[in-house]
Formats: structure tokens, sequence, C-alpha cells
């Protein structure tokens, strides 16, 4: 039975990723490439959000870890313009933020 | 073939910022599906054959449930559903990527996805290069579900706070396109309408409403760019 349901996971999943390509496969609509090209920043945003979705602004630490390491990565992006540096950054910060208690 | 060499250096140092995140929710996993009582075949099958992250931590309460075949798709499709965007915002980059299409579309998940959207410069074979940065991410995956399951509660360090590496990963792209694009319409629609749909919905169910709605309003931008022309 477990492996029915790991298949079913497994072939819905594929399913979701593959359906846009078939049914827009050959000749896509303009409109759908004009949502290729927008969607992507729109996504990222919502992936920031989703991310930071539980953080509590109000109790516990406020979210200030999340904001001060946050505001590291976009610095260090927008300074060395380096994916990896900013990230590693951005998460050392956080682990050091959060072990102090804050 | 140095080119070809040089190629999957590139996609290997663009993978590194998912590599922590990767072993460390892939351990985390591999953890819990062995303490539910699947050992490290499940989890080896589940991260081959699923490779979604959050869909497999939610699988592993619809193994030890015992839902049925029907909760477990309807489900998968609750979790999953923001694949098809994912996809049809690839539809383009992905056209003529030939043999390596199925597996690119495969492996598209949100890390992927995130590192895969923004134009690679300097690149010679983009469709190599994007195999490999997929890849590469689905072997993090995979090995961190296999020291989760295998070796288990024996690692000895914290490493409390390592999932913000995530966070940080989507921080990074944000700001890398905000800065290399000018139009920054799109990123803000995606910004205010998650922000909205957070505020209106609570934590559990504004993803996919946010996802429509970002869809809707840049629709809505669409007719208004073009009319303005």
């Amino acid at each position: 039975m477990a492996l029915i349901l790991i298949a079913s996971m497994a072939v819905t999943t594929m399913a979701l990723r593959f359906l846009p390509f078939f049914v827009f496969g050959e000749n896509t609509p303009k409109y759908i490439t004009y949502l290729g090209k927008v969607l992507p920043q729109a996504t990222i945003g919502l992936l920031v959000i989703y991310c930071l979705k539980d953080v509590s602004f109000t109790s516990g630490s406020h979210g200030i870890p999340e904001v001060v390491a946050g505001a590291m990565v976009v610095g260090m992006q927008a300074w060395k313009r380096n994916a990896v540096l900013s990230i590693l950054l951005g998460t050392a910060v956080y682990m050091f933020l959060i072990r102090m208690g804050i | 073939m140095a080119g070809r060499a040089e190629t999957v250096t590139k996609a290997f140092y663009k993978s590194v910022p998912v590599m922590a995140g990767y072993i460390v929710l892939g351990i985390g996993f591999g953890i819990l599906l062995r303490d539910a009582g699947y050992g490290v075949v499940w989890a080896l099958l589940m991260s081959l054959f699923i490779y979604a992250g959050s869909m497999q931590y939610v699988g592993v309460g619809l193994l030890t449930g015992g839902a049925s075949v029907l909760t477990t798709v309807i489900t998968t499709i609750m979790v999953n559903a923001r694949h098809l965007f994912y996809s049809i915002s690839m539809i383009g980059k992905y056209r003529d990527a030939g043999t390596y299409k199925p597996y690119l579309i495969f492996a598209l998940t949100d890390e992927t996805y995130s590192l895969l959207c923004d134009d690679a410069s300097g690149v010679t074979d983009i469709n190599c290069y994007r195999f490999f940065v997929s890849l590469f991410n689905h072997c993090y995956w995979v090995a961190g579900t296999l020291i989760g399951s295998i070796l288990g509660k024996v690692i000895p360090f914290s490493v409390r706070g390592i999932e913000f590496s995530m966070t940080a990963l989507f921080i990074a792209s944000f700001t890398e396109q905000w800065l290399t694009s000018r139009n920054h319409i799109p990123a803000l629609t995606g910004i205010i309408c998650t922000v909205l749909c957070l505020v209106l919905l609570g934590p559990e169910k504004f993803l996919i409403p946010a996802m429509f709605l970002i869809t809707i309003v840049l629709t809505f931008m669409r007719k208004k760019e073009e009319s303005n022309r």
C-alpha cells in the first residue's frame, strides 16, 4: 500500500510539472509567453513571503533575526552581486542571532 | 571537452547555495520517515521519484495515517499546485532543451526554479548547464535523505537555523532580479499580493489564492500596457 501511495504522489507531482508543457507545448499563446516573462519575478517575491509566513512580529523575537539577516542578504547582494556569499553570510548572521536569544 | 567541464563547474557553483539547505531538509525528512517506520529504501524511492520537499514531509503523514489513493492525489495537487506556475514560466526557456527537457521539467523544484529563472551569462551550452544545476540539486536532496535515514539522530552538532539558507536564497534571487530589471511591477505585484493574502487568509491557506491574485493582477497590467502603446 505504501508503494501505491508513493507512486500516486510521484505521478501526481510529475503531472503538475509536465501539464503546462503538454498543453502549451508547440504554439504558446502570446498571453502565456507574457506570463512566462513576468511570473518569475512575482513568484520569487511570493516565495520570500512564503518562507517568512510563520514569523511573528508581535511576539517572541519580533522577527528581528529574520529582518536583520534578510537585510544583510539584500545588502551583500547589491554590493558584491555574489549569491553564494550573500546566502552564507545571511545564514551565519541568522544562526548567530538566534543563539544570542534575540 | 573543456567547454563541457567549464559548464559543469559553473553549474556546480550556481547550485552551491542550495546544497546546505537541501542536505539539512533532506536529513530532517529522512529522520521523520525512519521514525514513522519506513527505512532507507522508502526514503530513497520518495526522494528520487517524488522530489518535492514539502510534499514529502506531508507524505509521511499520509503513509502513517493510512490515507486512500484519492486523498493522496488530492493532497498532492493542493500542496504542489504551485509547480504549474513554475512550468508555465519555463515553457520558453526549456523549449529547445532536447533530450534534457524531460529531466529538466521533472526536477523543477522551488529552489531549482529560483536558480534557473534568471538568464545565465557566459554559458556556452545553456541546456547542459541547466541540466547539471538540476542534477546537483537532486543529488543534494537524495544525499540528505540518505544521511537522515541511515545516521538519524547521531549528528552531534546543532544546525538550528540553517534552514534560513532557503529564505536567504530566495531573498538573494529577488534582489538580483530587482537589480537587473527595469520594470519592477511584477516583483512588487508578487510581494504585495502575497502579503495581502497572508494577512487576510492566514499562513495555512494563502499560497494558492496569492498565485491566482498575482496572475489576475499581471493579466490586467498586460492589457493596460498594450493600451498604452
